[in-house]
């Protein structure tokens, strides 16, 4: 192997290795506020992604059916509870959030696609199509679940998976779409060859980790989902409601998964389900980070997108193999070194 | 006169053990109201139903409104705190950042008051005002219930529920706690304190209850019961004769 070919599979290893840091993070946050492994957080990333690309073809997305309808369910949950315990205070604002909110973006849509807007403006329409899903979906299929254990929420997770892969089939087809680049420039930087897309897409995760950075250290909902992982009791006694911080974790993941989605639509062919094979890559960097640490992720991430990039050279058949092995030497190294901490004092 | 807190025939329901039977009490606004009982006999239950962290029968009454129905937050946003007995403080989080959160319920409308309250709390809890940028998970044992009652103070409770403040403290720390708990009533502060330490829990008090096996069998001005056969007997001990005397 030559030094200029493992530059270029180091560059794509750092690109895709971002991505699924990115997804990592996201996958992280949900785990530690609501104790959900979030596995329908493929979906978001191909819903995302076919969507940009139709959008460039001038189409509306299929997505802002499965949009509409989840809002109607999720609207349909609160009507329900709002009538058995006779309480229509929240009931307006939450009506709003569910039906107004994705009406108003899906009619935005319906009215932008077929006149072909710029790239900025299809890329913050996908960003508004897909990230309402996350709280949409936290509150059909999670909430009412909220005290439940790790495997059923675990279960739930899978089951939504399906439907939204279902949904994805029926909205988008079979087919793969690929949406073009952001910018096709390349620039050489002494022997090596940087695409911008890369540019663009270790660029575009490095600003939202460093947002994600500083909601986390300076906002007070960034604390109050914090308070939450940390001590679920102890935030609901200082009035932080376990269903706003689940709804806002989802949809910081959602609006993750999206970004993902795009970012990455321009470099791979997407299909209805390949999301679902990245999210998993993202789940293997979290990992191989501890599945506690964030920066740790991020580095855990990385190594995935780089085991990817160089196993695909060497052998591109057994690629998946060798990254989703990757994780069988970890989990070993820390069963055998993690005490098992039973029921930890505050 | 209308009662503050109103609890009526409270029962709560472990699974299938009964952590608390039957019990009633009343705190009157600008009161300290004790439940004294050994271990066991269901106070942390009573106080976790009253917050509406456990389901629970009966009925219970707060500033006017049934509590039936209502959620912890909205509770904790009508002034209805509580200092839990695992303290339950954010370990990862700052001290600053614990008691910033206090302030969750209010912060949406009210942003300059917080850093008076952030001040009053220091200006009561020195220590924490040292302590500030660090980790509340790092704190000692005395520290830690410092925090948990300054973190319950950022949310202005109107009535201040505490479970055992004086737990696992050195004598001198459980002094302060109780001169901390006699000041916030005189700062307009109603308050319902449950512990095992009954001396001084009846001392600072104004009425008191006794809860046994899950049902509040007596009831009295604290005075009174401080003097009662029954409760010298079983919570006074020696030396709550020498009091008596
Ligand atoms: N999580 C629980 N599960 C089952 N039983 C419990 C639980 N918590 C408390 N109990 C039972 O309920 C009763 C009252 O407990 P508790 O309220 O903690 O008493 P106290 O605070 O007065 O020491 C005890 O018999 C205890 O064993
Ligand atoms: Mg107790």
């Amino acid at each position: 192997m030559s030094f200029d070919i493992s530059l270029w599979l180091l560059q794509d290893g750092v690109t895709n290795g971002s991505i699924y840091a990115l997804l990592a993070l996201a996958l992280l946050l949900v785990f530690a506020v609501t104790r959900t492994i979030f596995v329908p957080q493929g979906e978001f990333i191909s819903y995302a992604a076919l969507s940009l690309a139709l959008l460039q073809a001038g189409r509306l997305p299929g997505v802002v059916y499965v949009l509409l309808g989840g809002g109607l369910a999720a609207a349909a949950l609160e009507l329900a509870q709002a009538l058995r315990a006779r309480r229509w205070r929240h009931l307006p604002r939450r009506l709003a959030l569910y039906l107004l909110l994705p009406g108003a973006i899906a009619a935005l849509a319906w009215w932008a696609a077929p006149r072909k807007p710029d790239l900025a403006e299809q890329v913050l329409l996908v960003l508004a199509l897909v990230t309402p899903l996350g709280p949409i979906l936290y509150r059909i299929a999670y909430q009412p679940l909220a005290g439940a254990s790790i495997l059923v929420l675990f279960i739930v997770s899978m089951a939504a998976h399906y439907v939204l892969s279902g949904l994805g089939l029926v909205f988008f087809g079979g087919e793969g779409l690929r949406s073009r680049p952001f910018a096709d420039a390349h620039f050489r930087l002494g022997v090596l060859d940087v695409s911008a897309q890369s540019l663009w897409v270790v660029a575009a995760s490095l600003a939202i980790m460093l947002v994600l950075w500083l909601f986390f250290s300076r906002s007070l909902y960034g604390k109050a989902l914090r308070a939450t992982a940390v001590n679920r009791i102890g935030a609901r006694l200082v009035g932080v409601r376990p269903e706003l911080a689940g709804s806002l974790s989802f949809a910081i993941a959602a609006f993750i998964g999206a970004l993902s989605g795009v970012l990455i639509s321009p470099v791979t062919t997407i299909y209805y389900d390949t999301g679902f094979l990245i999210a998993l890559k993202g789940f293997v960097g979290a990992i191989l980070g501890g599945m506690g640490s964030y920066p740790l992720a991020v580095l855990g991430s990385l190594g995935v997108g780089m085991l990817e990039s160089f196993s695909s050279f060497w052998s591109s058949a057994f690629k998946e193999t060798i990254v989703f092995t990757a994780i069988i030497p970890v989990l070993l190294w820390r069963s055998l070194t993690t005490r098992q901490v039973e029921d930890e004092e505050e | 006169m209308s009662a503050l807190l109103e609890a009526d025939a409270l029962r709560v329901f472990y699974r299938r053990v009964e952590g608390l039977h039957r019990a009633s009490l009343r705190v009157a606004e600008g009161a300290i109201v004790t439940v004294i009982g050994p271990n066991g006999a269901g106070k942390t239950t009573l106080l976790a139903a009253l917050m509406g962290l456990l389901p629970c029968g009966g009925r219970a009454r707060y500033a006017g409104i049934d509590l039936a129905g209502e959620s912890v937050e909205a509770r904790v946003a009508r002034g209805l705190c509580l200092v839990p007995e695992r303290r339950e403080l954010f370990g990862d989080l700052a001290v600053e950042d614990n008691l910033r959160l206090g302030a969750f319920t209010r912060t949406r409308r009210v942003d300059r008051q917080m850093a008076r309250d952030l001040e009053s709390v220091y200006a009561r809890f020195p220590r924490l005002a040292e302590r500030r940028s660090q980790a509340a998970g790092t704190l000692s044992g005395g520290e830690r219930q410092m925090l948990a009652l300054g973190r319950a103070l950022m949310a202005r409770p109107r009535l201040l529920m505490l479970d055992e403040p004086s737990l696992g403290l050195a004598p001198r720390l459980v002094r302060d706690v109780f001169r901390a708990i006699a000041a916030l009533r005189a700062a307009g502060v109603s308050i319902l304190l449950v512990e095992q330490n009954a001396r001084a829990a009846l001392q600072v008090a104004d009425y008191g209850y006794v809860l046994e096996t899950g049902e509040t069998v007596l009831e009295g001005a604290a005075a009174e019961l401080a003097a009662h056969p029954r409760v010298v007997a079983t919570y006074l001990g020696l030396s709550g004769q020498t009091a008596r005397a």
